[in-house]
């Protein structure tokens, strides 16, 4: 029988994980696609999964009163998207829409917090990875923030 | 017999032939030299220093094509009191331009390699004339990418532009705005995201970044990551700039002066100032 762990190896955010973590991990993974449009999760809604992006484009938004939505940020193949799964209270923050067809694969939060309790080094790789998306992302908000490219005198 | 040479303190009068708005506040100036002689053979990332008579003096990059110096361009944001007195300049006014000055990009030294170029915001302008030379001598580079990040999608600097060259097959342009709102539907988030998806070999790269100093430090910390060797890695600095023949030192740079030096520098040579808060 197939299973997802090709897969999972040749995302980058698996990069050099161990095999037997990967084994473990792909218990928890399904193969997803959202149409362009479609929602891969809405702002207050549980979190229960996390998507690694295999091909395609998602927008991350908020809704702005008289505004609409707004995006924060996009994110494209081979990038990770939802990290609401792993702390309290496990809702979305954020609404995630495909803007073009996206490939995806799926994991099981409940399923993956279940196995980095049983086992904690599963849980430290796991975790290290995590903080690292956590900190690109919020250097790059930083950035956004400075407002570079605006007029400064 | 001596030879003779033009003052290059002293401006030659420019005729405005065309005007053309960009975007608010940023507009293309194209000018030919008044007494109908050539515009004088300029390399990409050279500036000239253009004079609105009785207002002052400004240095900008030229942004036209180094291929075809006929006519004279300039992109121009209004930021001052010179700068907007350029840009309201009508067709037919006259201004006067000294130059060109300054170190060119490295577009020889490219040859054979993978270029990347980094462009945010108006720091496309002066990356332009590279681009211009690049595709003219196509089949001497590798892979030749472009990646611009701007403010909102309503900035886009020569969008017209970019929407032909990404329609290009030899060439990769990805763009990106810090924030959209719909209808955009491209990639929004920092132009420093872009390295990490763009197509090129960072052992046969050469790089040239224009932009905010903040953009190009966070930039130049993506490349290196990526594996681009920092004598590959080129910058285009940006100071008080005046007399532009490196004698008033306004534009020092750590022991460079950016008017005669720069203002396109080696990232290698000046790293140790760069991001420096006193200098």
């Amino acid at each position: 029988m197939e299973t997802l762990e090709p897969l999972l190896a040749a995302h980058p955010f698996f990069t050099d994980l161990e095999p037997r973590f990967l084994q473990v991990v792909a218990g928890c993974a399904t193969n997803g696609r959202f149409p362009a449009g479609a929602f891969l999760c809405r702002e207050g809604e549980a979190a229960n999964q996390f998507y690694l992006l295999r091909h395609g484009k998602v927008a991350l938004q908020i809704g702005v009163p008289e505004r609409g939505p707004v995006t924060i940020e996009t994110m494209e193949a081979g990038e990770v998207c939802g990290w609401s799964w792993l702390f309290p209270p496990y809702r979305w923050h954020f609404d995630v829409q495909a803007l073009e067809l996206t490939r995806v694969l799926v994991f099981d939060g409940q399923c993956l917090r279940a196995k980095c309790a049983a086992d904690h080094d599963l849980g430290y790789a796991l975790m290290q990875r995590f903080a690292q998306v956590v900190v690109q992302r919020l250097q790059a908000t930083r950035l956004q923030l400075l407002d570079l490219y605006g007029v400064h005198v | 017999m001596m030879a003779t040479y033009p003052d290059p303190m002293r401006p030659q009068p420019y005729t405005v032939r065309r005007r053309s708005k960009e975007m608010g506040g940023t507009f293309t100036l194209e000018l030919a030299p008044t007494d109908g002689t050539g515009v004088p053979p300029f390399a990409a990332g050279q500036c000239n220093m253009l004079y609105v008579f009785g207002i002052g003096e400004v240095p900008i990059s030229i942004s036209g094509d180094p291929t075809r110096p006929q006519p004279l361009v300039h992109t121009v944001r209004t930021v001052g009191a010179v700068t907007r007195a350029v840009c309201t300049l009508k067709r037919g006014a006259v201004l006067g331009v000294r130059g060109p000055f300054g170190s060119a990009w490295p577009v020889a030294t490219a040859v054979g390699q993978d270029v990347v170029l980094v462009a945010g915001g108006l720091g496309l302008a002066p990356l332009r004339p590279v681009l211009y030379y690049v595709l003219a001598h196509r089949e001497q580079y590798g892979q030749v990418v472009l990646l611009y990040g701007t403010c909102t999608p309503e900035d886009l600097l020569y969008r017209r532009q970019l929407e032909h060259w990404r329609a290009r097959f030899d060439l990769e342009v990805l763009v990106t705005v810090d924030r959209a709102t719909s209808p955009w539907r491209g990639s929004v988030g920092v132009v420093t995201k872009l390295i990490a998806r763009a197509p090129f070999d960072p052992s046969e790269t050469v790089a040239m970044l224009c932009g905010p100093e903040v953009m190009m430090r966070f930039t130049i910390m993506a490349l290196r990551q990526r594996g681009v060797a920092e004598d590959h890695i080129f910058v285009s600095m940006e100071r008080n700039m005046q007399c532009a023949i490196g004698l008033c030192g306004h534009c020092q740079f750590g022991p460079t002066f950016l008017c005669k030096d720069g203002p396109v520098l080696c990232y290698d040579r000046i790293k140790q100032w760069f991001g420096k808060r006193e200098v």
